[in-house]
């Protein structure tokens, strides 16, 4: 699997629930190789701009796409790692801004037996 | 005196690698850990570190000096350098 494969598997799908890939291709690239490593080293894609426990139980939350996407791209129109954005993003309807974490620090936490 | 340049971060994330390439550009020296490759007590310890620094346990955190930037934010990295 390469990225770009990847990229072309989930594009018109999540396209179709409203959720499109970053128009910046190389760092949407670079993120689904990221989810791609992610893949290799704990057995499941979970978010790369997220520190996954290794337990899939406990990063269930954070699997791509994951929970805080909906409401990420609703408020900011982009989700934490900036690899879905909406049409409004997009098309500069609305501003790029930074999205702040929305995950509970307690899930990092318990995930890590912290 | 250049201040002291942290930066916690992922090695899969795109913000953290973001916020080093900009880092480099403007010749700033720094350390960096990536969190997600320690295992065991390192990354528990380093974890407590972030912790007192940035609550939100979210990456990239970045310390410069005595101030803490959540996130790759440009305008926050520059002016804590001093502009």
């Amino acid at each position: 699997m390469t990225a770009q494969r990847l990229y072309e598997q989930l594009k018109t799908f999540q396209e179709s629930k409203g959720y499109f890939f970053n128009d910046d291709k190389d760092m949407t690239l670079a993120l689904l190789d990221s989810l791609l490593v992610n893949k290799e080293r704990l057995g499941y894609m979970a978010c790369p701009c997220r520190l996954a426990s290794g337990d899939y139980e406990a990063d269930k939350d954070m699997l791509c796409p994951c929970t805080y996407r909906a409401p990420d791209v609703a408020e900011y129109g982009a989700c934490f790692c900036g690899l879905y954005v909406s049409r409004a993003w997009l098309d500069g309807s609305i501003p790029r801004v930074t999205v702040p974490e929305r995950r509970p620090p307690e899930k990092v936490l318990a995930g890590l037996g912290l | 005196m250049a201040p002291n340049v942290k930066v916690f971060a992922l090695s899969t994330c795109i913000h953290c690698k973001q916020a080093k390439q900009f880092l480099d550009d403007k010749n700033v020296t720094y350390e960096c850990v990536h969190v997600d490759l320690l295992t065991g007590d390192d990354r528990k310890q380093v974890i407590e570190e972030v912790k007192k620094v940035n609550p939100s346990l979210s990456f990239p955190t970045i310390v410069i000096g005595d101030t803490v930037i959540v996130g790759f934010r440009k305008d926050d990295i520059l002016t804590a350098l001093g502009g």
